[in-house]
Formats: C-alpha cells, structure tokens, sequence
C-alpha cells in the first residue's frame, strides 16, 4: 500500500503526472513530495510511485 | 522622501501585511485592496481533489506572497513546509513559524533561529515569527533574517500589545524591520505599535472576525498610516507634572 496525504491507497505503478490527473488534483496548484523528497514539477511525467511509496500533495490555503 | 519597507531587497509601500486564514476566499481581493497590502500570508496544508478553488486564485497579482510554516513542531519540519512552500513558484519569502503549544500558540525561540539559519542559507527571505526576546532577536539577525516578527499577544486572541514593553526594546536594540504580529486586534493597537517605530503590522484575526471584512482592512490601513506618520514626525513631548496652556497667557478680558 501507498501512503498518499497520510491515507494508505492501493495504486499501481504511474508517474505523478499520471496520478494527479487521475485522481483530480489541481495540478498548477500542487506542491509534491515523495519519501521526504520534493519532486519539481519538471520531473512529475518521470518520477514513478508505486506501493511503497509515501506521498504528500500540498497546496496554499488561507493563513496567518 | 518616499518611506519604504525594505524586505529582503523588496521595497514595499505598504505597511499592512494581511493574513489569509478565517475568512471566504471571495473577501480576499476586497480586503487587499481596502487594506492597500502588499503582502500576504498562506498556510501550506495537504490538498484535496473536492475543493477546486484555490486561494491563489483570488490573490490580486502584483501582492507579494508570505507563506508561512504554521504545522511546524519543530526546526527541521519548518524548513520542510518552506522548502515546499518555494516549490509552489511563489517566491522566496517565508514567515518562519513553531509551536507545539496548542493552548497559547506560542513560539518556540530556540527551534526558530535554527529553522532561521538554515533557510537564509538556503537563500529564503525569512521572517521569523517570535516571542519578544533581546537575545533571541539577536540570534536571528544573526542568522540572516530579513525581519523580526514579534507577538505582540497570542495568535488570535485580539488583545493587544501585551507586550508592549519588549517590542520597544526590540524596536530600539535591533537594526532590522520590526514587524508586530499576533494580537493586534483594533486599529488603534496597530497604530499606537507604528507610533512606537515599528516597521509594519501583521493581522488576521481582527479583520477576519469584524463584521466587515474590507472595511476593517480599510481601518488598519489608515491606522498604520496614522500611526508610521506620527513616528516619523517625531511625537510631541509628553510633561511629567503639570500642564501647559495652549492659549496665549496675555491679553485676557478682564
């Protein structure tokens, strides 16, 4: 299992581009790390995950 | 002379940094444009696919973005959200941000100025968020801050300069921007901290709980100004005892 925003999911192996779209992301407004890692947004059609993977999605949202 | 607030190399007209957190998306550009903020400040959270609105979508262009590391419980988790943060292609400024006190929301000095070091390193423009301490603000000038940010109560709270006495030291000691933030909760508040020569003002709260958003941007606005023209005109002096007619002493009717 993958562990996606704290939620373990069951995906198979794509790239991040491949899973934002998918799962509905908006992807101009995301922010990606994989295993503690930030992956730029250069790299998201290259960069796989799969089911050992821990990734966070993050985005702005209104703050102090 | 035009009076800029100078941030990292960014010169800013502005004195009013607005918060982002409490209020509807909608209300952001009116409050930015009432307020005339130039900065302002967002929070980095996991995203999710049911909302597709995005607050960046409703920030006027031109506004300089602050993200902040509000989650951080410690150095190393700070210089994680700022380093995403910056991903994000907003630029390189970052309020640096640590608690672990969920009750007083209070900063902890200690993992700051090592979060601080770091990130200006790492070439960030960093605005450290921090109780009043001397020798902690030091420390962070030291560290390469671009500013100072201290409370001047708990975050949220709208009480006011409860610290008012360590911001002066703070003002005086240090030759960086002092920008109060947290507590501030009126408008005169934020003006009396600009009458005491700090250099711009950061609030949330109070203008995300007023019964009207905009026009309560609006009123910090106007304080700040009210308030950084009195400290640049040099304060009328104050007497210890007595008083001092403001009426000529002759020629009275008699």
């Amino acid at each position: 299992m993958a562990v996606i925003n704290g939620e373990r999911v069951s995906i198979v192996p794509q790239s991040i581009a491949a899973y934002l779209k998918s799962a509905g992301y908006n992807e101009k407004r995301v922010a990606v790390e994989k295993n503690l890692r930030i992956i730029p947004r250069g790299k998201w059609t290259d960069e796989m995950i799969g089911e050992d993977d821990s990734i966070e999605i993050l985005n702005f949202v209104g703050g102090g | 002379m035009e009076d800029k607030l100078i941030l990292g190399g960014h010169e800013f007209t502005s004195r009013f940094i607005l918060g982002s957190g409490k209020y509807n998306l909608k209300l952001i550009q009116a409050a930015v444009e009432q307020g005339g903020a130039e900065i302002i400040t967002l929070a980095l959270r996991r995203a999710n696919t049911r909302e597709s609105e995005n607050i960046l979508d409703f920030i006027p262009k031109g506004v300089t973005l602050l993200p902040n590391t509000s989650g951080a419980r410690n150095a190393d988790e700070a210089v994680r959200i700022a380093r995403l943060s910056r991903e994000m292609g907003c630029g390189d400024f970052v309020k640096v941000e640590i608690m672990h006190d969920a009750k007083y929301l209070l900063p902890d000095n200690y993992e700051t100025v090592k979060a601080t070091e770091v990130l200006a390193k790492e070439g960030f423009i960093v605005l450290p968020y921090m109780y009043p301490d001397l020798n902690v603000a030091r420390d962070l000038q030291n560290a390469g801050a671009a500013a100072v940010m201290p409370l001047a109560a708990p975050i949220g709270s709208n009480q006011g300069l409860a610290t008012k006495a360590f911001i002066q030291i703070l003002i005086d000691e240090i030759d960086l921007p002092i920008i109060v933030d947290a507590g501030i909760g009126k408008p005169s508040q934020a003006c009396e901290a600009m009458e005491m020569g700090a250099a711009a003002i950061m609030a949330n709260t109070a203008i995300a709980t007023a019964g009207d958003v905009p026009a309560m941007a609006a009123a910090f606005r106007k304080a700040i100004e009210a308030g950084r023209s009195a400290y640049l005109t040099g304060m009328g002096r104050v007497l210890a005892r007595g008083g001092s007619a403001s009426d000529p002493l002759t020629g009275f009717l008699r």
